[in-house]
């Protein structure tokens, strides 16, 4: 009898066929990007900044557009494993739940890390961006404020694929929990741009909230879902 | 039981008739702000308890995820709901007196931002609530419960660090803060006043969501009957 796989085998799988079946079907990513880019050229009829404005702007803007974009890609995580039961079968085998979990957020997480590389560039160019602060930290606030809305997003889209209107759902509970992640990415990133003050304070809270929502998370999944 | 619960009922009427006379008659007009101040009596009180019902919510939720008791459910919704009905009563009285005192109806500042905030989410909470069917609702919510008050610490620094105009707490605050005698007394008057008028609300509430739990069971129950009978 061969051992049983481990928690990351478990993991590395799961992310595997999930990332084949979006590079198949494309169906996250597309919708996600088609949404963001809607959303840039919206804003930029909302506002038309001069190049100083934008600089205080752009990391606002940016992020609510990449918020907006992450709620269309989260919808689907688990939508997938609803056809043929699969999550049940997955419940009913003796593999990890954060396993599952894992996986999922690493996968969402590729998702909006491949949106944000695209999109970066558009807002260069539809804002006359021309960032003053070092740039190098905007990579660290990318990643952990990415992470901030995947891992409670992915761990609230599980929730709200119980419910009735689960596509409504999602924003309603994940938005009021963000708040804070919210305002540190676009604060660090405004502060970055602008180079007028250290995002310092900012990065260490994105880094406390990561830590402690991926800890709530991993706990608290076995029991969503199982629940019945 | 019943008859305790009448006397609760008596002694928070009475609590809240007395902290009524002490806030408006007896504690003296404040020197700078006039009597506006005095819905301070009533601000203050329901965001205590506001308070105080959110961490029972917590409490409940992860009683529930530990134990599973449809009791432990009752209670998270009943102190949800009289959480959010005692938050929206901060939420109104503090335009009401920021108008006249800084000249504004709101600013974004970190005690009434975390205060949105969380009323926000609580929110949310009974969106889920309502939302979800059949017997996950509890689990869900529970999970939704513990999220929402992990949150708040992390609320409170973010906005805080954004920027403060709210006055720095009053009583214990260090140099330069202290009430007026009788306006302590009549503050904690309010206090207890409004701590029991929660518990009552809590308890109706709490006994209201089981008994809906049971009615829920009897109807399925004679559902099945009803088809055995078949």
């Amino acid at each position: 009898m061969t051992p049983a796989p481990g928690v990351w085998t478990i993991t590395r799988r799961s992310l595997a066929k999930d990332l084949r079946l979006e590079w198949r079907s494309k169906d996250a990513i597309n919708s996600m990007l088609f949404f963001a880019l809607l959303v840039v050229v919206i804003f930029s009829f909302g506002f038309d900044p001069t190049a100083e404005e934008s600089r205080r702007i752009a990391g606002g803007l940016l992020w609510v557009a990449i918020l907006f974009a992450t709620v269309v890609a989260l919808n689907q995580t688990w939508t997938r494993e609803l056809r043929n039961q699969a999550l049940d079968a997955y419940r009913l085998s003796p593999a990890p739940p954060q396993a599952l979990f894992l996986s999922k957020t690493l996968g969402n997480f590729l998702f909006v890390a491949i949106l944000e590389l695209l999109m970066a560039p558009l807002f260069v160019v539809f804002y006359n961006l021309r960032p003053v602060g070092p740039l190098w930290q905007l990579l660290v606030v990318a990643v952990l404020s990415t992470w901030a809305l995947v891992v409670n997003g992915t761990f609230f889209a599980a929730l709200s694929i119980r419910t009735r209107s689960r596509e409504i759902m999602l924003p309603l509970i994940l938005f009021p929990i963000s708040i804070p992640a919210l305002l540190a990415m676009v604060d660090a990133t405004t502060s970055i741009l602008t180079g007028e003050s250290s995002p310092a304070f900012w990065i260490r809270l994105l880094a406390v909230y990561d830590l402690v929502f991926t800890t709530v998370c991993l706990v608290l999944f076995e029991s969503v879902l199982n629940a019945e | 039981m019943k008859l305790l619960f009448r006397l609760l009922v008596a002694c928070t009427v009475l609590l809240l008739a007395y902290g009524f006379c002490q806030a408006i008659f007896i504690a003296p007009r404040e020197a700078t702000m006039g009597d506006v101040q005095r819905i301070f009596y009533y601000h203050v009180p329901s965001a205590w308890v506001a308070f105080l019902c959110f961490f029972v919510n917590f409490l409940a939720s992860c009683w529930y995820l530990m134990r599973r008791g449809s009791n432990a459910d009752a209670l998270a919704l009943a102190s949800a709901e009289v959480g959010i009905a005692f938050c929206s009563i901060v939420l109104i009285t503090g335009p009401i007196w920021a108008r006249p005192v800084w000249g504004i109806w709101w600013t974004w500042d970190a005690r009434l931002t975390t205060t949105l905030v969380l009323w926000l989410i609580y929110v949310s909470y009974l969106v889920l609530r309502h939302y979800a069917t059949g017997g996950q609702v509890p689990v869900l919510a529970a999970a939704l419960g513990i999220f929402g008050f992990v949150d708040v610490p992390i609320v409170y620094m973010a906005i805080r660090w954004f920027r403060t105009q709210h006055p720095q707490p009053v009583i214990g605050g260090g140099e330069g803060s202290g009430l007026d005698h009788r306006m302590a007394v009549a503050l904690l008057w309010n206090l207890a006043a409004f701590t029991m008028l929660a518990l009552v609300y809590l308890i109706v509430r709490y006994r209201q969501a089981l008994k809906a739990r049971e009615i829920e069971e009897a109807h399925a129950q004679a559902a099945l009957d009803l088809e055995e009978a078949r």
